[in-house]
């Protein structure tokens, strides 16, 4: 048994590579922590596309995910090994993470640390956040919901009524109201994130009640989506892009575009600011886009209904 | 096939096979990590690394173990009464739940007198989560299985109800980003930490402390003593005026207060020391009510050698991770990785189990509940096959071969 | 503002219960044979999972349901081919392998869709086959006859898996071994042989629920069950290991969910209460078994591995 482990651990020794480089000059390493899978289409996508085209563009180097982490100690314990390992920006991308990030992110004065969404950096110099105004897509793509509506009712699938879920149904039903203020806005909460047959069926409920156009947020939804293309039925996404979900009834999505805050973040971290500041994407600074479908033929005058309420966000932002 | 080996040969050979069996498994993974264009050396010396490599480690692994051993004894003593608990993450949660409402409505105290009555809701709200189900099977006949596991579906959604209404953060209503999480709990409720780490608190210490406590409930106090009696056989435990209905209900009770213990330990030893849900159990407890069970069965139903079957297990996971960051595979290799040692361990155990049978007759002799693994702590307790009930039983070999 | 609760509703709920209640029925259908014959199966869930997937796979990549269905199903027959070795050859202890294999199938189907999928891609789903004259009757048609064939299928395989248990010699075998495998194997039947074969009609019927449930979605999706395949287990209980309970057990479940479904659309439940209400299926299904008393007692031999006695 003892020379089990002598065997092994003289392996290990051999192996195990110097772990404390810190970034040499060109050098950018992120990593990202995050509770769902990097290809759910919604929330962890998001990021790791935006990290992807910071990639491409060179001002990041080279990425580390965790991903699926959804126990917070869990995911500490990845933030603190990969600031360790001399990561300069660790991204925290999950709300969950808050209350942990607070106690890591003194210990590692030299780690930039990002967390999201979120709108609380905890006072401290290293901790930046960040946040999606996603209530602002949500009343744009309401407005042009009710305009498409011909029975005047709009459906919306949630998960549970908390954080950036609940920021975005609010905005979608008050744009479908204020398009249409007679308009029926029922809106169902599933309580859960992860359970995609109950989506489906919510989104049949939904439709049994009159909605002839559809709205949802988080990873589950694509089983609502999975309905509407069955019915139907029109769908407003967001997170990510969702017209490959259902090209013939996906109107379209707000999408996540984080690399422009990104980048600002990594060019600060570069010039020795390592956080104390706030983020939020909105339209105003085009973090916020709605990509439409092209294959979807959408009448002008709605296009420009849209166009116009994401105008006035970005001339008020 | 007659091999002759001494005593110790085979005795080395027995508990060298659930080791023999991890390696195959991670052959497997190997292979998968190969298919991923990963390197399979480098990934599990970082695995080996990040369990044991170094104290940091360590704690990590530790820490990971602690909710295991919780749980795995509370398994235990179901397990020996006949009782399967498979509602540990729902007794998990509602301890976490009752001890963070513990800390947010008790007024402030010393931290000796706060963490003892937080660690205390705790046990008291798994321990309801235990008792629901016990009362269900021993008075109404609903089978435990169900019970526990419709009360997890509903233990997610009371976390989910508590942690987005009433406990949530003012701060979150305030910012208006409603993450479902409490405020930042009393720090008189804080874990004491030892040993000037700042990760490594009294939570394993106090795992260890009712994992020898239920072995001395078990095998030398009288209610340990019906508990295992019931467990062997109903019928003979009435004959003899055993309260049978009873013991089934203490049984659960307890079982769902160690993990209730558990869910506090969590909450309070935690990073952040607040309670925060993303909508699933998992999400709070890591799977350790599932693990838990594992690593009970690991250690033969027996609370002590469920210790370094926990620890054990906490660094399967811990180096599971660390594999993760290391290589860059998506996390969903690890969960299989960790699926695949279990199958094997527990495959492999037949081999070993016969082989300690072979000695079963020296390890009789030994005192009661001593002894390593199943097979010895069956035969040293004289167990008898019991009759049939729907539940797992004290493991031993059940081929009728080794009557006593 | 709420509707009134209206016949149309009620007629959308059971059909929306049906089609919930359909993965559940499969796979606690494959659990009730094998818990009959005395085996445990706890990797229920991975077993669906690796079912989706594959069932999913196949659809993308043919473009054919059906061969997505059988694809589901053969892998389910593989997996329950593993948990027939290592419960009944290996004996081992049953509770542990099954979260093994729940652990395994959970991991590896997600690995597999991120790293054969990526993006998730829709798939084609089962078209809706309306059952002549049936469907056109009012409100019944539409509660029970304007479904997919996967679902009559699936309601089909009640009676016959009653048929089987019941009134064949294999049942018969079956319902020995699980209650006295001693003596079972002094008559004759091989106790290993009925239990391997319980676990390969198993993890088939597992199997397929998981492809019914992905194509019936058009999706996968990590861990697209979501628990489905314990709750499938605790039916088994539920149904006091017969057919006709285990159904009643899965449209119980399916039509509460239902239920609180359309009364979240319908804005009876308020949103506060939102969460209390998402108790109710698991709350329901445990009082209307404690309140029906439970009459019949498991397997005797349920999760004891059996060896011939010297």
């Amino acid at each position: 048994m003892a020379i089990l482990f002598a065997v092994v651990a003289l392996i290990a020794a051999a192996c195990s590579s110097s772990d404390d480089s810190s970034s040499g000059d060109g050098d950018f390493k992120v990593a990202i922590v995050a509770p769902s899978a990097s290809n759910d289409l919604a929330f962890t996508q998001s990021i790791v596309d935006a990290v992807n085209v910071l990639v491409d563009n060179g001002s990041i180097s080279e990425v580390a995910i965790t991903d699926s982490t959804g126990v917070p100690d869990d995911a500490a314990v990845a933030i603190r090994d990969y600031a360790n390992e001399g990561y300069d920006l660790v991204i925290a991308h999950g709300s969950q993470y808050g209350g942990s990030l607070q106690e890591i992110a003194p210990d590692f004065p030299e780690t930039s640390f990002a967390w999201g969404t979120s709108a609380d950096t905890f006072g401290l110099d290293n901790v930046y956040s960040y946040e999606a105004a996603s209530d602002e897509g949500g009343r744009v793509m309401g407005i042009m919901a009710a305009a498409l509506s011909q029975s005047g009712t709009v459906g919306i699938v949630g998960p549970i009524e908390v954080g950036d879920a609940k920021l975005y149904v609010d905005g979608f039903k008050a744009g479908v109201l204020i398009q249409n203020p007679s308009a029926n806005v029922p809106i169902n909460y599933i309580d859960s994130f992860s359970d995609v047959a109950l989506a489906s069926e919510a989104a049949n409920s939904l439709i049994g009640a009159g909605a002839d156009v559809l709205s949802g947020t988080a990873q589950m939804v694509v089983g609502a989506v999975g309905v509407a293309k069955t019915d139907g039925v029109l769908w407003f996404g967001t997170q990510a892009n969702q017209t490959s979900l259902a090209p013939e009834i996906v109107v379209a999505s707000q999408v996540y575009h984080w690399e422009g805050i990104l980048e600002e973040m990594v060019t600060n971290v570069k010039d020795g600011k390592l956080g104390g500041e706030l983020y939020v994407i909105n339209f105003a600074n085009e973090g916020l886009v709605i990509e439409y479908n092209d294959g979807f033929d959408l009448p002008d005058d709605v296009r420009q209904l849209g166009d116009a309420a994401v105008e006035q966000f970005k001339s008020e932002g | 096939m007659t091999i002759d080996l001494s005593r110790r040969q085979r005795r080395f050979l027995a508990y060298s096979i659930p080791v023999l069996a991890v390696f195959a498994a991670l052959l497997f993974g190997a292979i998968m990590l190969i298919l991923l264009g990963a390197d399979p050396i480098e990934g599990y010396s970082e695995m080996f690394l990040g369990a044991f490599g170094s104290g940091d480690a360590l704690v990590a692994t530790i820490l990971k173990a602690t909710p295991l051993l919780f749980v795995g004894i509370g398994i235990v003593i179901a397990f020996r009464a006949n009782v399967i608990n498979i509602g540990a993450e729902g007794q998990l949660v509602l301890g976490g739940l009752f001890a963070t409402m513990a800390a947010l409505y008790l007024p402030e105290m010393p931290p000796y007198v706060m963490i003892p009555l937080v660690l205390f809701a705790g046990l008291i709200g798994g321990a309801i989560w235990g008792w629901i189900p016990g009362v269900l099977k021993a008075y109404y006949s609903v089978n435990e299985i169900l019970s526990t596991i419709m009360l997890n579906i509903v233990a997610v959604q009371l976390m989910a109800y508590l942690l987005r209404g009433p406990l949530i953060d003012p701060a979150e209503i305030e910012r208006g980003t409603r993450i479902p999480q409490t405020a930042r709990l009393a720090e008189s409720a804080d874990l004491p930490l030892l040993f000037g780490s700042d990760r490594f608190h009294i939570g394993p210490i106090l795992a260890v402390l009712c994992a020898i406590g239920a072995y001395y409930l078990l095998w030398r106090t009288p209610m340990g003593f019906r508990l295992r009696a019931v467990g062997l056989s109903e019928h003979a435990a009435r004959y003899a005026g055993i309260p049978v209905r009873r013991t089934i209900t203490l049984a659960l009770t307890m079982s769902g207060a160690l993990a209730g213990l558990g869910g506090a330990v969590l909450v309070f030893g935690s990073e952040s020391h607040r309670m925060v849900t993303d909508g699933s159990t998992l999400g709070f407890t890591g799977g350790a009510g599932f693990n838990g069970i594992v690593a009970a069965l690991l250690g033969g139903l027996h609370p002590l050698w469920t210790i370094p079957a926990s620890f054990l297990f906490g660094g399967l996971i811990v180096g599971g991770q660390a594999l993760q960051r290391a290589v860059q595979v998506p996390s969903a290799l690890i969960v299989a990785l960790n699926g695949l040692v279990v199958i094997f361990v527990v495959a492999a155990d037949r081999y070993r189990s016969k082989l300690l049978a072979e000695d079963g007759r020296d390890m009789v002799a030994d005192a009661d509940g001593e002894g390593g693994g199943e097979a010895s702590a069956a035969s040293s307790a004289g167990d008898v096959a019991p009759t049939g009930t729907d539940s797992f039983r004290p493991t031993g070999t059940y081929d009728t071969g080794d009557d006593r | 503002m709420s509707d009134i609760f209206t016949i149309a509703v009620l007629v959308a709920v059971v059909a929306s219960a049906i089609r919930l209640a359909v993965p559940l029925l499969l796979a606690a259908l494959g659990e009730t044979f094998g818990q009959r014959s005395g085996v445990l199966n706890l990797g229920v869930d991975g077993m669906m999972l690796l079912g989706a997937f594959t069932g999913y796979y196949a659809v993308l990549k043919t473009g054919n349901v059906w061969v997505g269905l059988l694809a589901g199903s053969l892998i389910g027959l593989i997996l329950g081919l593993a948990s027939a070795v290592i419960a009944v050859t290996l004996k081992a202890e049953q509770g542990i392998s099954g979260i093994g294999i729940y652990l395994f199938g959970l991991g590896m189907s997600d690995l597999l869709f991120q790293k054969l999928v990526g993006t998730p891609i829709p798939i084609d789903t089962f078209p809706q086959v309306d059952v002549p004259i049936l469907s056109s009757i009012p409100y019944i048609g539409e509660m029970f006859f304007q479904h997919s064939m996967v679902i009559y299928l699936a309601f089909a395989a009640v009676p016959l898996a009653m048929f089987v248990i019941n009134r064949t010699t294999f049942g018969m075998n079956i319902r020995a071994v699980g209650e006295y495998p001693e003596a079972a194997d002094t008559l004759g039947v091989s106790v290993a042989r009925v239990r391997y074969a319980t676990q390969l009609i198993g993890g088939t019927l597992a199997g397929t629920a998981g492809a019914v449930l992905a194509i019936s979605l058009g999706i996968f999706q990590g861990n697209l069950t979501n628990g489905a395949g314990f709750i499938a287990i605790a039916l088994v209980y539920f149904g006091a290991w017969r057919p006709v309970g285990v159904m009643a057990g899965a449209l119980l479940f399916g039509f509460i969910n239902a239920l609180v479904l359309e009364l979240k659309t319908l804005e009876i439940i308020p949103r506060d209460l939102s969460n209390l209400a998402a108790m109710a299926p698991a709350i329901i299904t445990i009082l209307v078994l404690a309140f029906a008393a439970g009459r019949f007692k498991a397997p005797a031999a349920l999760t004891k591995p059996f060896t011939r006695g010297k």
